[in-house]
């Protein structure tokens, strides 16, 4: 339909689109509460299920919150269980072998300190008193001897006598200080031993106070977990995500491990199983065949952990009695280490497969190469043996990283997954309450196209109401009349 | 293989399961003009010869016939052989090869006539017998075709979903008087080669960069 066709006097354009503008005003006039209605109704129909969606995952979040809750906690308690329960165990181990020879080490001090006791009363004997006759010779000093040849005889063999009983009392008195200090000398390693065993007793002491601070700590983190408190979810969703970010950074680099593998054992495989087969486009079969070999390797490493009770990814083989387990043990390391020779000698058939591609090359090339240098050459040859030797070793390390991706990732992905669906509420209200902001702003819109007949409509109101209230006036003043 | 085809591969086979069912090998063919003059540029053959033993994978096939008065023989095939799957006998059969090829060229004789189209119908017949995924056909001449009167070869040929590379297509004494006649000469050769279904045309003049041989446009 053209626009000519909707012009009543298509020669005068104005006029017809006034009398256009005029109808279609008054056709809105008089649709105006339909219209409203209808506004109101559309703002609601589409609003309303998008609110109620959006209280509805809200509340499945907060749903999924309090499970994610239930499990984090109950994983933490678990493991700080655990903790609890190892910490305990080597208390119990320091406690039995310090505290055992507990006996043995104060019957070892006792015996000592008796011995230093006995020592001690041998130091205090004192030596024996000066004889009785020394008054008696006091006395003989006092004599006047007036030159008396006699009594100069008498005293000089006096003399004679007290000389030689004093030296003799002389030497017993040092014999006795020097058994004395002999005594005292030998204290020296008794003491050393009572000071040697005494800071054993403290040091024992010590790792005691210190492992028994290491189960407060847990004994506190249990009782907080116990308790369900926000702090400790918090701390164990920390904790989650920084085992997480490690469990991946660790298994990224055990990818970077297994690909340096895989270029080791690929192309030796083609020997065995040959290079012509294909997968797919892009992988051949012995590619397929070397990454067979790196995934049981892994597989292997996994059941070795797990049978050395490491990882408990398995509770099947972590219920299995210990000769089974054991022998499980004994088998994955025995496949482990052979699957480990297989790798070296494919990493040798590799080097030797170069060699000969590149002595192949180099016949074929016009400028013949110098010959092979001699122990230097094979460095990358030794290199590469080595190498595919321990990766499978190193691989088989990766159920540590993988047990704790595996428990950190049901954390990490039930918290995204909260914060996910509580976006999505919030969008969803958000568009809802927008939808019936937009429905009012319609019909505002609505009001402001018909606006001339609105005005119209509230002068007549207005005249209406004037005219009222003048008869009115009129009628008071009759009556006051 | 990089790490991001590594990755995508195993996705793939995980997702797919099953193994490939089209063909991976590679045929190559090669007719090396030995008619003319052009004879004496057959010490330059023996170098693509070499590039090909040299790139050529484990599994692919490769054979080198002479284009001489009358090509469409098995008798002008110097050498073929699909090389083993194992790399390290590839490896041995490639050197064979090369003393082989090495022998027939050392003293070549050059034919009459030149008969390339004759080649590329036997060329055609071998690479379609044997059930390679990429088939290719290298043309070692100077394009110029030469054929007595009583060999016929003007009617259709069939190269469908084969490559052909035309190498070191040298300028003859004419061409140099007048370039169009070498120009010409190479758009009559890859009219005709893409009306017999062939995958792709290319001329590769520059030695150096062999690797456009195989190398898919």
């Amino acid at each position: 339909m053209s626009f000519q066709s909707w012009l009543l006097w298509p020669d005068n354009v104005p006029l017809s689109m006034l009398a256009l503008v005029v109808v279609g005003m008054a056709f809105m006039y008089a649709a105006r509460r339909p219209m409203h209605d209808l506004f109101r109704a559309l703002g609601h129909m589409v609003g309303a299920p998008l609110r109620m969606a959006g209280r509805w995952l809200a509340a499945a979040a907060a749903e999924m919150n309090q499970r994610n809750k239930a499990v984090l906690l109950a994983h933490g308690r678990q493991e700080v269980g655990q903790r609890v329960e190892r910490e305990f165990e080597r208390l119990g181990a320091i406690v039995t072998r310090d505290l055992q020879g507990y006996p043995t080490l104060q019957r070892k001090l006792l015996d000592e300190i008796t011995r230093i006791e006995e020592d001690y009363k041998k130091c205090g004997e004192v030596p024996p008193p000066p004889p009785d006759w020394t008054d008696a010779v006091a006395a003989v000093a006092n004599v006047k001897s007036a030159g008396n040849e006699l009594v100069l005889r008498v005293l000089e063999e006096i003399k004679r006598s007290v000389t030689g009983i004093h030296d003799k009392a002389i030497g017993e008195y040092r014999k006795a200080y020097e058994t004395r200090h002999r005594i005292l000398g030998s204290f020296m390693p008794f003491w050393r031993s009572v000071d040697k065993n005494l800071a054993q007793v403290e040091k024992n002491l010590a790792s005691l106070q210190s492992s028994v601070t290491t189960v407060d700590a847990h004994m506190a983190k249990y009782e907080q977990i116990n308790a369900g408190t926000d702090k400790a979810q918090h701390a164990l969703t920390v904790s989650a995500f920084t085992q997480f970010a490690i469990a991946l950074l660790v298994m990224a680099v055990a990818a970077g491990g297994a690909f340096i593998n895989f270029k080791l054992i690929a192309l030796p495989m083609s020997e065995m199983v040959g290079a012509g087969d294909y997968i797919t486009s892009a992988l051949r079969t012995s590619e397929v065949a070397a990454l067979v070999i790196i995934f049981v390797e892994a597989s292997m490493g996994l059941f070795l952990l797990e049978a050395m009770r490491v990882t408990h990814l398995f509770p099947r083989i972590a219920s299995l009695n210990e000769v089974l387990r054991r022998r499980m043990l004994w088998i994955a390391f025995a496949l482990l280490v052979t699957l480990a020779g297989v790798e070296a000698a494919l990493a040798l058939m590799r080097d030797m497969l170069i060699a000969d591609k590149q002595a192949l090359l180099q016949s074929l090339s016009t400028v013949q190469a110098g010959p092979t240098e001699g122990w230097v050459g094979r460095i990358p040859t030794a290199g590469q043996m080595l190498l595919g030797f321990i990766l499978p070793f190193a691989l088989a390390f990766i159920a540590i990283p993988l047990e704790s991706l595996i428990h950190s990732a049901r954390t990490v992905g039930g918290v995204l997954l909260t914060v996910l669906v509580r976006a999505l509420a919030l969008v969803l209200r958000v568009a809802g309450q927008a939808v019936r902001q937009a429905s009012r702003v319609l019909i505002r819109l609505y009001d402001v196209a018909i606006v001339l007949p609105l005005l119209a409509e509230r002068l007549v109101r207005g005249a209406r109401r004037s005219g009222r209230i003048g008869e009115l006036d009129v009628d008071a003043e009759r009556t006051h009349a | 293989m990089d790490r991001r085809q590594f990755l995508a591969s195993t996705l793939a086979l995980a997702a797919s399961g099953c193994g490939d069912p089209r063909s991976h090998r590679h045929a190559v063919y090669m007719l090396v003009d030995t008619s003319g003059t052009y004879a004496q540029e057959a010490s330059k053959a023996l170098l693509i010869v070499n590039y090909l033993l040299g790139t050529l994978q484990p599994g692919d096939s490769l054979a080198v016939a002479r284009v001489q008065s009358r090509s469409f023989s098995e008798k002008d095939i110097v050498a073929k052989a699909t090389f083993d799957t194992r790399p390290s006998q590839a490896n041995a059969q490639k050197r064979a090869f090369h003393d082989r090829i090495d022998a027939a060229f050392r003293n070549v004789s050059g034919s009459r006539y030149t008969d390339i189209t004759g080649g590329l119908i036997q060329a055609a017949e071998f690479l379609n017998e044997g059930a390679a995924g990429a088939k290719t056909i290298i043309i070692f001449s100077d394009m110029q075709e030469e054929l007595d009167k009583v060999t016929v070869r003007s009617f259709p040929i069939s190269l469908k979903d084969i490559r052909v590379i035309a190498v070191n297509v040298v300028k003859l004494k004419t061409d140099n008087v007048d370039p169009r006649r070498y120009l010409g000469r190479l758009d009559e050769w890859k009219a005709r080669v893409e009306k017999a279904g062939a995958s792709e045309w290319r001329v590769v003049n520059d030695l150096d960069h062999l690797d456009r041989i195989l190398t898919r446009s």
